[in-house]
């Protein structure tokens, strides 16, 4: 069961309709109940950075640290992502959870904001050397980590994005994008996942994201 | 690198896409959800479900074919036509739109605007204008380009941006539905007034109209209709030969 977080923040239904349609058993979590029961957690959102405060209300944001320190697969998207990492210039009261290092910014005066359409992905290669260490220990593997999420993808697929400020590249980015600057576009470590784009709206690579996803 | 998108507009009344030239002589295009889900496997990268009726029999007929559209539909859908308040917005949301457009009801009342962008975000406010010439400047229309209001377009999309509008459709009324080209100083002198993406619409009747549209209009993105659904002109054809002439397209997609 993939529980799909529901804090009153935009996009939930073209999230549940796409995984509706990829056949996924899915429940809208607007209470930690509803967290702690499921198996697989998505945290969509689009719009202000401080929408992310009706987290806190709900108690919802102890319910997703917790499942995901239990190892559970998360999938943050948009806003979801940026949540992930330490904080945002548009809400600057408002922490995120911390788990990626780094602070959203906007973006530069030289491009339009906000950064709207379709925009390539560069998936990175070695994209998280701790991870890759701690992999080889484990299995005994050597060789570049490749994105469980994004391992199905052709080379450069193009996405569909949204929003005005943009995540830092960190040593978990799995994907970037140029936009004026290069940003994280994906980022990944363990069972937790971001996407700054809407796999949701990105047709048939974005489908692709989300039944992979259903499959970690 | 961000692309230039390519929408496909679908004119829909009574359930029904329908086109005319210059909002005039509609003839029967298909069913909504079925054209949606053809354009976007042809390649478009956005849907504008448009309705041009409007009234409130049409309604629900309106929200159910967006409805339709939206289930199988992943790519983003925006709709527009007959929204005049906050609930209006909401109940197309509902139904599965990603952005509304607002054109009358925004110029009445201009807080609308800011009341849609703080609740449901700036990314989901299409401000449609629709443009009109007159001499060396270009006028607002509304009610479906058939009342002038003595607004001008250039002061009238920076003030929608600032009013917290994501993106600007701007229709030509001079040239909608001619297939002679888009206006191209029309497109850049809007694009160069705002910082938000802008639609061009209007005049789309062959390649080289995109082509041009998008650099000397500088347009972010181009909105068509009848070339696409009379096969005039397939989007997948028109992608590559964007793309052949270094146009940033979504291609192949």
């Amino acid at each position: 069961m993939i529980a799909i977080v529901d804090y009153g923040a935009g996009n939930l239904n073209s999230v549940r309709k796409a995984f509706d349609h990829l056949g996924a058993e899915i429940t809208i979590a607007g209470h930690s109940s509803t967290i702690d029961a499921a198996d697989k957690i998505v945290l969509p959102g689009v719009g202000h950075f401080s929408a992310l405060s009706a987290l806190h209300v709900a108690g919802l944001r102890e319910a997703l640290l917790k499942a995901m320190l239990a190892g559970k697969p998360f999938l943050g998207i948009c806003l979801g992502m940026q949540w992930l990492f330490d904080g945002s210039e548009e809400a600057r009261d408002l922490p995120g959870a911390g788990l990626f290092s780094g602070r959203c910014r906007q973006f530069p005066a030289t491009v339009k904001s906000p950064h709207v359409g379709w925009n390539n992905l560069s998936l990175s290669g070695a994209f998280d050397s701790e991870l890759s260490e701690h992999r080889e220990s484990r299995t005994g593997k050597s060789g570049p980590e490749i994105s469980r999420l994004l391992c199905h993808l052709p080379s450069d697929p193009f996405v569909y994005f949204t929003h005005s400020f943009y995540a830092p590249v960190t040593q978990s980015t799995s994907a970037t994008t140029d936009y004026g600057l290069p940003f994280s576009a994906a980022v990944e470590r363990d069972n937790i996942f971001g996407v700054q784009f809407h796999p949701e709206k990105s047709g048939a690579a974005g489908l692709l994201i989300l039944k992979t996803f259903c499959e970690v | 690198m961000l692309t230039k998108r390519i929408i496909a507009c679908l004119d829909v009344t009574g359930g029904r896409v329908v086109k005319g030239v210059q909002f005039k002589n509609l003839r029967d295009a298909g069913d909504p959800a079925e054209c949606a889900d053809a354009h976007a496997r042809d390649g478009a990268d956005e849907i504008v479900l448009l309705d041009i009726t409007a009234t409130s029999d049409h309604r629900e007929t309106m929200l159910e074919a967006v409805s339709r559209a939206a289930r199988t539909l992943f790519v983003p859908l925006a709709v527009g036509g007959g929204i005049r308040k906050i609930a209006d917005a909401a109940s197309v949301f509902d139904a599965g739109a990603d952005k509304i457009a607002i054109n009358s009801a925004a110029v009445h009342q201009p807080e609308l605007i800011t009341e849609i962008a703080m609740r449901f975000g700036s990314q989901a406010v299409v401000v449609a204008i629709d443009a009109k010439r007159r001499n060396s400047s270009f006028e607002v229309f509304v009610n479906g380009g058939r009342v002038p209001t003595g607004r001008d377009v250039i002061q009238w999309a920076r003030e929608s941006e600032a009013r917290g509008a994501g993106e600007i459709l701007l229709t030509s009324m001079d040239q909608d539905g001619t297939r002679a080209g888009f206006d191209c100083e029309l497109v850049r002198a809007v694009a160069q007034a705002v910082s938000i993406p802008v639609i061009a619409s209007g005049g789309a009747g062959s390649v080289s109209h995109f082509v041009d549209v998008f650099r000397e209009g500088q347009a972010d993105a181009a909105l068509a209709a009848s070339i696409f659904h009379f096969h005039i002109e397939s989007i997948e054809h028109l992608k590559r030969e964007l793309h052949a002439a270094n146009v940033p397209v979504r291609w192949p997609c």
